[in-house]
């Protein structure tokens, strides 16, 4: 992934992902929110841990995409203040290990896994797919990535604490690319019960799928 | 690839999983306000220096300060605790993840960590 990061060079990533309780809290959780500041702040998440390296937004595509996804009817919480968790900075920390800063400039799309009702995986990959509208209508000469965040199958809390399911998890990774019309076939409910309760993090990943556009090649797994 | 077990009832109790919706989220408010405060390291050492004068700040319920008092994870769940905002609470407790794993479960630490790699390698040997 790193080759192909470094082939490609992109300049922005469009990153979806769900806060750890680092930014929302419970007196206002919105379902779907769009980050439109001019740079993104990591913060103490509670553990004293160092923080994660700050990131340069690109408030314009921000805004282009918040007129697509309104336009759509998607009815999203826009944020020009937002601090980004562990869950947004580690995937960029795996791609991009030795950077003094940043490559790219990001544009943080957040969904609500903490509190239900959560959105269904179906309006998930619908949302990916109105951002998509809107990366594709963009006039920059930006080259854009699409990251997904969060887990497969994982859970922390209750009796079932640690549950995997590796045949779900091998069922989204076979069908995400070329078929994710099959993982919206499920409620949120239904995600937790297959994936655990920390697996319907794999909203972040449907709605990413749903921005990259109908054909997709799948390059890499792991 | 498996077909999507997407056979039983939507509806049906999920085997040791309490959903977090609107009723456990009212439920819980104080105590998660409390754990969000602990994105503060100043929260933290108010919480460490006065335990009880500091959940008497975010006006827990009995119930909650039980489950506080007695780093009962289940319990905490029980009194409207959210995981993600637990977890800042487990780490003041110096509790990691495979920690409250254990706790939860009723397994030894090593007995929890045994099971993930398990689950991961039947995983990888399937594959």
């Amino acid at each position: 992934m790193r080759d192909w990061l470094a082939e490609t060079r992109p300049d922005v990533a469009v990153c979806f992902y769900n806060d750890h309780g680092l930014n929302f809290f419970l007196n206002k959780m919105p379902t779907f929110a769009v980050g439109a500041a001019a740079a993104y702040h990591n913060a103490d998440e509670g553990w004293g841990l160092p923080v994660f390296k700050s990131f340069e937004g690109h408030p314009e595509l921000s805004w282009h995409v918040i007129e697509q996804l309104v336009g759509d009817e998607f009815d999203i919480t826009t944020c020009q203040s937002i601090l980004v968790d562990h869950a947004l900075s580690i995937p960029f920390e795996l791609a991009y290990p030795d950077a003094d800063a940043w490559p790219v400039k990001l544009v943080p799309i957040a969904i609500n896994t903490v509190q239900f009702p959560l959105p269904s995986p179906k309006r998930c990959l619908a949302l990916g797919r109105s951002v998509h509208r809107a990366l594709q209508s963009w006039r920059g000469d930006e080259r854009i990535v699409v990251i997904g965040t969060g887990g497969l199958s994982h859970q922390l809390d209750g009796e079932r604490a640690g549950f995997i399911n590796p045949d779900y998890d091998r069922f989204c990774m076979d069908n995400l690319a070329a078929n994710p019309e099959a993982l919206v076939k499920d409620t949120a409910r239904d995600v937790v019960r297959l994936a655990g309760a920390q697996g319907v993090e794999i909203l972040n990943w449907i709605a990413a799928r749903g921005a990259l556009g109908e054909a997709m090649t799948e390059t890499h797994r792991n | 690839m498996s077909g999507n077990p997407n056979s039983c009832s939507s509806e049906s109790p999920i085997p040791g999983t309490s959903l977090f919706d609107g009723r456990a989220a009212a439920k819980g408010y104080q105590l998660n306000a409390m754990c969000f405060s602990f994105n503060d390291a100043r929260n933290r050492q108010a919480f460490l220096d006065d335990e009880t004068g500091y959940c008497d700040r975010f006006a827990l319920t009995a119930e909650q300060r039980a489950a506080v008092e007695s780093r009962n994870v289940l319990g905490l769940i029980a009194a409207g605790g959210n995981i993600y905002y637990l977890a800042k609470l487990a780490g003041i407790f110096g509790l990691n993840v495979q920690d409250i794993g254990a706790q939860q479960t009723g397994m030894s630490v090593e007995a929890f960590k045994q099971m993930l790699l398990d689950q991961a390698c039947s995983k990888q040997q399937e594959n």
